[in-house]
């Protein structure tokens, strides 16, 4: 009976969560969604709390220690956290799951079932939980560590490709060892769990930091799949569910971001994203040409049209506010003001969507790449903040460029092309930008927040 | 059992395996295999705009691996210090996911509500 009931609650779970991932997926009940899922996730654990089991000695105090420091780090860190911040933090939390997924599946090894042969589906699906956990875990920390800033691209392995084809090669094999043994041995265990976690780490290194929106959403589903995996260990429905509708949601996702940079997940795994586009101020004609406070600030006064492209810059220099400023300004003067959002800016797909929200900008003034496209040679002012391998007009010119292929905004066909930049380095994708060099490109240097605030000063002014 | 023993990789073992491993667990793999196809389907046609939410939510619900750490820590013996410090860690970390992950999307969702007036 009591059985029946627990199973019943799992199922009510497991309909929130498919209802509540539904909803997010809509603008109108993205919030209600988000707290349907919340509240089957709440009836999960309570359930899980209180089933009756057949042994063990409960041991609630150690359960609610971890639960109770688990979410007051949780929540204050989602509550302190700068909006700019999002994408390191949605990589941290999503390796803190794969960590719980490993852990889990260290505990299923050091006490195995007793039973005459290690060769089950339950011992193999086990490795399958600790090697995909360990990877989302160490992929992750190198994925925020990368988006962060702390660990630069340059940190290059040798032939990473041949590393990762041999490490794989080396976890598979020795996991099947370890279950030819008539014994499991435990070291063997702890060996495939160092060489998992070192697999996370060489998988996401070699990914350039432009690409690492779409590692993040793939160590997302990564984590669903090693909840999965758990709860097939334990016969658990709302882990299984749970973990799949995550497994499947990050990989379309995935699918939905290589779309959006035309290339396939094949390239940006193995291809790496390594730089080749010349090297840092290398330019094939002239020099980039510098643009004064005053002049821009006129050439915007008076401009019909003026598109903004957002870019990670603007995330660092928290700009998204006095962008908005900029736009209230221009507006009372009469110009017409829009955001052009590609698909990748920023370090995630959506993060110029959220920051701009924050910011308070209407919705209708978000132009995506196409209606933008349409709209740049129409422009007269066309402000760059920050953004940079979005615009790199190589991506349509230049074959050997890394990024040749991935749609761009065309910026270029624009009347004047100012360009808000903290200097002439290059792109997170380590390219030269031949676009700073064009006839109608000019340069505007320093953080994009002060830069915008002296702006909406000289219009005002002028 | 003589056979299982060495390191041959015996193909008649493996499948096997395999065999009892789909009776056993026939009706977890037709649940598997339907939640691909409606976890795919639920999430196609998402506007950009909901891309980092969804993310951040789906990333929230992964933490649902917490139940397996609570169901371990439950079976465990209240002196298997091994087992609870892991499961303990086990917790918090997913707690963390699961309550940052549900808190941060909804802090996310509630500036596009905020615009919508």
């Amino acid at each position: 009976m009591e059985g029946t009931i627990t199973n019943f609650i799992y199922l009510i779970c497991i309909s929130l969560f498919i209802i509540g991932l539904k909803k997010l997926s809509h603008p109108d009940s993205a919030r209600t969604g988000n707290l349907l899922a919340a509240a089957g996730m709440i009836g999960a654990i309570i359930v899980a709390l209180f089933a009756p089991l057949e042994s063990g000695s409960n041991n609630y105090a150690w359960i609610a220690g971890g639960i109770v420091v688990g979410s007051i780090i949780g929540l204050t860190v989602a509550k302190k956290i700068l909006m700019t911040k999002m994408p390191e933090m949605v990589s941290l939390f999503n390796g803190l799951g794969g960590a719980c997924a490993m852990l889990i599946s260290i505990v299923e090894f050091y006490n195995p079932p007793a039973g005459s042969s290690l060769l089950t589906g339950q011992m193999i699906t086990t490795f399958f939980a600790l090697f995909v956990g360990s990877i989302s875990f160490t992929g992750s920390l190198v994925a925020y560590g990368k988006l962060d800033g702390f660990l630069r691209d340059s940190l290059v392995l040798p032939a990473p490709k041949v590393i990762n084809l041999i490490l794989l090669i080396i976890i598979i094999g020795f996991s099947a060892y370890t279950l030819m043994q008539p014994e499991l041995n435990f070291n063997y265990v702890l060996a495939v769990l160092v060489l998992s976690l070192l697999y996370g780490v060489t998988f996401v290194t070699p990914i350039g930091g432009g690409d690492m929106p779409v590692v993040i959403s793939l160590l997302n589903s990564f984590t669903g799949i090693g909840a999965a995996l758990a709860g097939l260990i334990y016969g658990n429905q709302v882990m299984l569910v749970g973990g799949i509708l995550v497994g499947a949601s990050g990989t379309i996702l995935t699918i939905l971001m290589c779309k959006a940079m035309n290339r396939s997940l094949f390239n940006v795994i193995i291809g790496g994203f390594t730089a080749t586009g010349g090297g840092p101020g290398e330019s094939k004609d002239g020099v980039a040409k510098e643009a004064s406070y005053a002049d821009t600030a006129i050439m915007l006064k008076y401009a019909q049209k003026v598109i903004v492209v957002p870019g990670y810059g603007m995330a660092v220099a928290q700009a998204q506010h006095t962008v908005h400023d900029l736009e209230k300004t221009l507006e009372a003067e009469g110009v017409g003001f829009k955001y052009a959002i590609h698909p990748v800016a920023g370090r995630m797909p959506g993060h110029m969507n959220v920051l701009l929200a924050e910011a308070d900008v209407p919705y209708p003034k978000l132009l995506d790449l196409d209606d933008a496209n349409k709209e740049f040679p129409t422009t007269d002012v066309v402000l760059v903040i920050g953004a940079n391998d979005v615009v790199n007009p190589a991506a349509k010119t230049d074959t050997s460029s890394p990024i040749y292929g991935m749609p761009i905004l065309d910026v270029e066909l624009a009347k004047n092309v100012v360009v808000l930049k903290r200097s002439m380095n290059p792109g997170y994708a380590g390219i030269q930008n031949q676009l700073f060099f064009g006839e109608r490109t000019r340069m505007l240097f320093g953080d994009a927040k002060s830069s915008l605030s002296k702006l909406i000063e000289e219009v005002n002014n002028a | 059992m003589m056979a299982l023993r060495g390191t041959v990789i015996k193909l008649d073992i493996i499948m096997e395996v395999l065999q009892h491993f789909i009776t056993d667990n026939l009706t977890m793999i037709y649940i598997l295999v339907f939640i691909i196809f409606l976890g795919t389907e639920v999430i196609s046609n998402v506007p950009t705009v909901l891309h980092t939410p969804l993310m951040s939510g789906a990333n929230a619900i992964s933490g649902v691996v917490i139940i397996g750490a609570i169901i371990l820590i439950r079976q465990a013996q209240a002196d298997d210090y091994f087992v609870l410090i892991l499961g303990f860690f086990g917790i918090m970390l997913a707690m963390i996911n699961v309550a940052g992950g549900f808190a941060v999307t909804n802090r996310m969702l509630e500036m596009f509500k905020k615009k919508k007036k």
